[in-house]
């Protein structure tokens, strides 16, 4: 576990989150290099399909960023992700991915540090959890 | 509808009258088919065409072709008005919605309540066509009454079946019977006190478990008085009631019994025609639900109050006394779950049946052929669909392999 | 006319499928007078044997219904791919693991214990467990082994055609029966015998603005039976569910449950429908909407009833 360097998806949103991101990086603003980012038009876009399949193809943690409440570039792209979200965790863990593996921030374009700061802890947490690891059965093959 | 009943008890609701009848209405068709299907399809194979019959003929196509295109449209048609009273109650025949936890999801209107009644009106005629059947093909037939009544094909054990308050046979309410090999009541429960009667054993070589009397304990398999071997499923229930309901299977019943020479009969191959006794049973008392007055009612579900926790329900499945048992949280999601179903309770007795029938049949000096280890199959087919139908293919789930091994152990014939 | 060689198999499988064949009734006759039926367990008497010698691709369709739970399965899945030109996945159980796979919820290990251990009818001092083989004084008797998982029929072998529904209706099926004897099938890799559109789309009930305050449960509540289920706060799986069954479940006044799977294009109608709960469950801040989503007590469960061999985050690999 000593040397375990999680792999973090980040879905990010076009307006906000992203622009923060790259305040961060303009900033200059250490932060640990876990995140692999995939900018979306926004947070709304992020159907629980890619946060699943981010866990399937190998992720230990997901983040999903968008605008702050009622900043949506499309209105209320933010506030279906917000109001899902809940659902998205407990079957999340019904599946047996613990609650810390997702996590949902409202970061603006301004808020660079704040967005470091996010990627920080939750790079942590997710260190601390240990990797997610599903053995998957292959089909076909003999399983016992 | 055993799960809907183990969940009324588990949410600790009466369901109103009007769902009772028609959940029972339903479940009457649903035998109806079941019957149907199960005679035509497998046993009557056997019987119209004969055990030696070439495999490719024997089935239900064979039968057609048999006893002529009318009759088969006959048995078509029945079994579809079957399926299509309980799409008609339920949304889908298989597989319904339609039951919940204190009634029923929807009612029955006039106007379809007169279409069930035609068609249940018609299920009456018909059962009794099919016992006739019964009687001119098998009956008439003394190599078959001989087969029939013979050592091979006879299993000694208890029997049990759901029956209503005047022990005649139920299949969708009531207690619990057993009786032993000579016909007297051992015991009789209600559905939470499953436990004290039935315990399971399990075998190394099967995944399916051996329930047997909790009270005379595991006798291995071993047949007579004293065994904890018991059967269930048409023969068995019948055993186990002291009549049937609906005066037409009343009459059918004692015919029945009065030619097997009394009760409790031990003929296994006298299942299929207990199963016609049944079949009739079925489409009078859906005659009798369809012209009920309450059959309409509108009052047919109870929203339940109470916290849910534990249930048991028990109904007759066409193949066999089936129950389930659930345990839940406050929430009413499910913890434990235990569940003892129709064809289990036969799983002894039809290893027990088979082996007896190869005794028989199987003989020194006697050619192997087809017809003879088809024979053998036909103790199985005796007893449930699921089972009978992977006889027939020797795959499937549980696959029935006849192999004739020599006295000194070589393979002289398998199938 | 050549007619055609149709074969019907079960696997792990309850038997629904089997009788939703028999239900297209009378018509089962017309089937039986342009294809002759070179297997099906269920109806006529052709042995394991049988089906061994016959030549690869001497089958022209097999319906194959149910999941591959043990390794019984897995062999007649093999063999009958090898047999037949045309495989179908019959029904949810081949397509996507159906309700055996919610089976993948648990361990096999928990699963064994529970049933020959822990059931409070089961004596068995001893811990006897089934193994895939046991000497007897007659010889040493066999038993499939138990996999750890179950698999829709993809998973293990090859698959042209998929028919969803737990049964699939007898109307699709003899639709479906037509389009192969006339040879008219979609591409090879198609859903056949159902809609491309949702099940709302084919829905009766009235629908106005979802917006939902509460869920019930089915037995919380005596639904209208004219407006939508879901609008009434029932988790009613039509609108990422293929249209195709007539609405069979809704025309009982119960919400659809979703076995006729997800929808084109779709990859996980689980998925799917916690995005669809999110859109119109009427909250705007955190305390209501847990509060309103706390109604929802088995989504897993619920969302992924007939789903659960392909889900993405507990399925097998293809
Ligand atoms: S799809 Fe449904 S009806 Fe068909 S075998 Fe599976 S459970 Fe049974
Ligand atoms: S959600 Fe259900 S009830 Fe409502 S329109 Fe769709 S299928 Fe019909
Ligand atoms: S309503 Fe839904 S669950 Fe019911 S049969 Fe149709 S697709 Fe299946
Ligand atoms: S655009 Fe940023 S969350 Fe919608």
């Amino acid at each position: 576990m000593e040397n375990f360097e999680p792999t973090i998806i980040g879905f990010l949103c076009n307006w906000c989150s992203y622009a923060g991101a790259d305040l961060a990086g303009v900033s200059r603003l250490q932060y640990p290099p876990n995140l692999r980012v995939v900018r979306v038009m926004c947070s709304g876009r992020v159907d629980p399909t890619f946060v699943f399949k981010a866990f399937r193809e190998g992720a230990d943690g997901v983040l999903i960023a968008g605008c702050h409440p009622g900043d949506c570039h499309y209105t209320d792209g933010n506030y279906n992700t917000f109001k899902r979200f809940p659902l998205l965790l407990k079957v999340l863990e019904q599946f047996g991915v613990e609650r810390e593996r997702v996590r949902l921030e409202w970061i603006s374009a301004a808020e660079g540090t704040v967005f470091a700061g996010v990627v920080k802890e939750f790079t942590e947490t997710i260190r601390r959890l240990g990797p997610y690891r599903k053995e998957l059965p292959k089909g076909g093959a003999k399983i016992g | 509808m055993a799960s809907g009943k183990a969940n009324d008890a588990v949410f600790n609701v009466r369901i109103p009258p009007a769902a009772k009848k028609l959940r029972e209405l339903f479940y009457s068709a649903h035998f109806v088919h079941s019957h149907i299907a199960h005679f035509y399809a497998l046993a009557a194979p056997d019987f119209v065409l004969g055990p030696d019959a070439d495999p490719a003929e024997r089935n239900i196509l064979g039968v057609v072709s048999k006893v002529g295109l009318d009759i088969g449209g006959e048995v078509i048609k029945h079994r579809a008005y079957a399926q299509e009273i309980q799409a008609l109650l339920a949304g889908k025949a298989t597989h319904p919605v339609w039951v919940v936890p204190g009634g029923v999801s929807k009612g029955l209107t006039e106007e379809e309540r007169r279409k069930v009644e035609e068609m249940a009106q018609s299920c009456v005629k018909f059962a009794e066509f099919s016992l006739q059947l019964f009687e001119d093909v098998v009956l008439k037939n003394k190599g078959y009454v001989d087969l029939i009544l013979s050592e091979g094909y006879r299993l000694v054990t208890n029997y049990m079946g759901l029956v209503d308050d005047n022990n005649k046979v139920n299949f969708y309410d009531g207690k619990v019977r057993i009786v032993d090999p000579d016909g007297v009541e051992i015991g009789k429960y209600s559905p939470p006190e499953y436990l004290n009667y039935v315990s399971e054993h399990v075998e190394p070589w099967s995944y399916l478990k051996f329930p047997y009397l909790k009270q005379n304990g595991w006798t291995g398999f071993s047949e007579g008085k004293g065994t904890g071997i018991y059967q269930a499923a048409p023969l068995a229930r019948l055993n186990a009631a002291e009549g049937m309901a609906t005066p037409l299977a009343q009459e059918a019943y004692e015919k029945m019994y009065d030619t097997l020479g009394g009760k409790p009969a031990h003929a296994i191959l006298a299942a299929h025609w207990a199963r016609l006794v049944e079949l009739l049973y079925a489409a009078e008392r859906l005659l009798e639900l369809s012209k009920d007055p309450q059959i309409t009612g509108t009052d047919i579900r109870v929203i339940p109050t109470g916290t849910p926790d534990e249930g048991v329900g028990i109904i007759e499945a066409p193949r066999g006394t089936l129950t389930h048992h659930y345990k839940t949280d406050a929430n009413g999601m499910v913890t434990a779950v235990n569940l003892i179903v129709g064809t289990t309770n036969n799983h002894a007795p039809i290893y027990m049946a088979v082996k007896k029938a190869a005794r028989a049949v199987i003989k020194p000096g006697v050619e192997i052929t087809h017809g003879l280890l088809n024979m053998v199959e036909m103790a199985f087919r005796s007893y449930d669909p699921c089972f009978s139908c992977a006889t027939h293919a020797l795959f499937g789930e549980m696959p029935l392999k006849v192999v004739v091994y020599g006295a000194d152990g070589s393979v002289l014939s398998g199938r | 006319m050549v007619k055609l060689k149709l074969a019907v198999y079960w696997a792990a499988s309850c038997g629904g499928c089997d009788v939703a064949v028999l239900d297209v009734h009378e018509k089962i006759l017309d089937i039986a007078a342009v294809a002759d039926i070179v297997l099906w367990p269920v109806a006529t008497d052709h042995k394991y044997s049988d089906v061994e010698k016959m030549a690869p691709g001497s089958i022209d369709v097999c319906l194959f219904n149910g999941a591959v739970r043990n390794s019984e399965n897995e062999h007649m899945a093999r063999m009958l791919r090898e047999k037949s030109r045309v495989l179908v996945a019959f029904g949810s159980c081949a397509v996507s693991g159906g309700i055996p796979a919610l089976a993948n919820f648990k361990e096999r290990e928990d699963i064994l214990n529970r049933v020959y251990q822990e059931t409070p009818s089961t004596v068995n001092p001893e811990g006897v467990k089934p193994v895939p083989e046991s000497a007897v004084p007659e010889g040493t008797l066999h038993l499939p082994e138990f996999f750890g998982f179950v698999h829709s029929l993809d998973q293990v072998v090859e698959v042209d055609y998929y028919m969803p529904g737990c049964p699939p209706t007898a109307e699709r099926i003899w639709e479906v029966v037509q389009a192969i004897v006339s040879g008219n099938l979609p591409p090879r890799g198609a859903t056949v015998g159902a809609l491309e559109k949702s099940l709302c789309d084919q829905c009766p009930r009235e629908k106005h603005d979802k917006k939902i305050k509460r869920f019930y449960r089915t037995h919380e509540i005596i639904p209208d039976p004219d407006r939508c289920l879901l609008e009434q706060g029932l988790l009613c799986l039509g609108p990422v569910t293929r249209g195709g069954c007539g609405a069979q479940c809704i025309s009982a006044n119960m919400p659809c449950r979703g076995c006729y799977g997800p929808l084109p294009g779709v990859i996980e109608q689980g998925a799917k429908y916690i995005s669809s709960i999110g859109a119109i469950i009427d909250a705007r801040t955190q305390e209501e909407v847990e509060e309103i989503l706390a109604g929802i007590v088995d989504p897993a469960g619920t969302f992924y009833r007939f789903g659960m061999a392909t889900a993405l985050l507990k399925g097998a690999n293809r």
